[in-house]
């Protein structure tokens, strides 16, 4: 650069673009779009087979009981399905939900709140719904035989 | 704009749902019994309602948020935008003209 070149004279600065979080963490509301996004195709394939299979083939809801469920996540394939679909509905659900309170609630207490709340609800139901899925006994010994699946015959 | 609303609307819907359906999915882990109580109650008539409505709800959102990304991403969906609204609903009413009669003849005939 020259002495002689014009001096750069900045425009008046631009007021950064509200963020109704509040929060200024730099390309977090980036990937909360993207997950959004790619979570959303991938949870219509995955719930409405979940729903084509539980309510359409069959006797539709009448067929759903505990035996229904165990011969369902005997296969490992159901319980990956499951597991999937839980954990990625429930932060596409919550991370919506995320998205009303920024867009509804006011006041940074009620805010803070009920971002608090649903954090604690979305990890919850994911753990739980986790051990659940994954430590599941089809055959439980004490159960009453006619409840249970016809392959836990075998198994005794 | 409506459509605005009906994703909003029908998300938090399937949000308040799907933590029940997960809590009452759980009782399989307490007992057969439990389970099959619970479960019972999806069976009966106003359950029965409840969830064909809840099946409204998740269709209009699935296909809803397809058409978003659709309009995001081509200039072609941006300008059809409008019709695609109405695919949205024209799907609704198809898949739920399926749906309905196996689901109420399940609820209600016992068949």
């Amino acid at each position: 650069m020259t002495a002689s070149s014009p001096e750069f004279v900045p425009g008046p600065k631009i007021k950064e673009p509200r963020i109704r979080s509040g929060r200024v963490r730099p390309g977090a509301e980036q990937w909360s779009w993207r997950f959004m996004r790619i979570s959303g195709p991938i949870l219509v394939i995955l719930i409405l087979t979940h729903l084509f299979i539980n309510l359409m083939t069959g006797d539709g809801v009448s067929q759903i009981d505990f035996a229904f469920v165990a011969g369902k996540w005997a296969a490992p394939l159901w319980q990956w399905w499951d597991f999937l679909m839980l954990a990625l509905a429930m932060l596409h659900g919550g991370n919506g939900m995320r998205l009303l309170i920024n867009d509804y609630a006011h006041t940074p207490w009620l805010r803070k709140l009920l971002h608090g709340a649903l954090g604690v609800a979305v990890l919850g139901i994911i753990v739980l719904g986790s051990l659940v899925i994954w430590t599941f006994d089809p055959c439980p010994v004490d159960a009453d035989m006619s409840l249970l699946p016809s392959f836990c015959e075998d198994v005794r | 704009m409506w459509m605005w609303v009906v994703h909003r609307v029908t998300g938090v819907a399937i949000f308040f749902f799907l933590l029940i359906h997960v809590l009452d999915t759980a009782l399989v882990r307490v007992s057969p019994e439990a389970y099959n109580d619970v479960i019972g109650s999806y069976k009966t008539p106003i359950y029965g309602l409840v969830e064909a409505g809840l099946v409204a709800a998740i269709i209009l959102h699935a296909f809803n948020g397809l058409r978003i990304i659709a309009v995001d991403h081509s200039t072609w969906a941006l300008r059809h935008q409008k019709q695609l609204v109405w695919a949205v609903w024209i799907i609704l009413v198809v898949l739920m003209a399926g749906f309905l009669p196996r689901h109420l003849g399940h609820v209600f005939g016992g068949a």
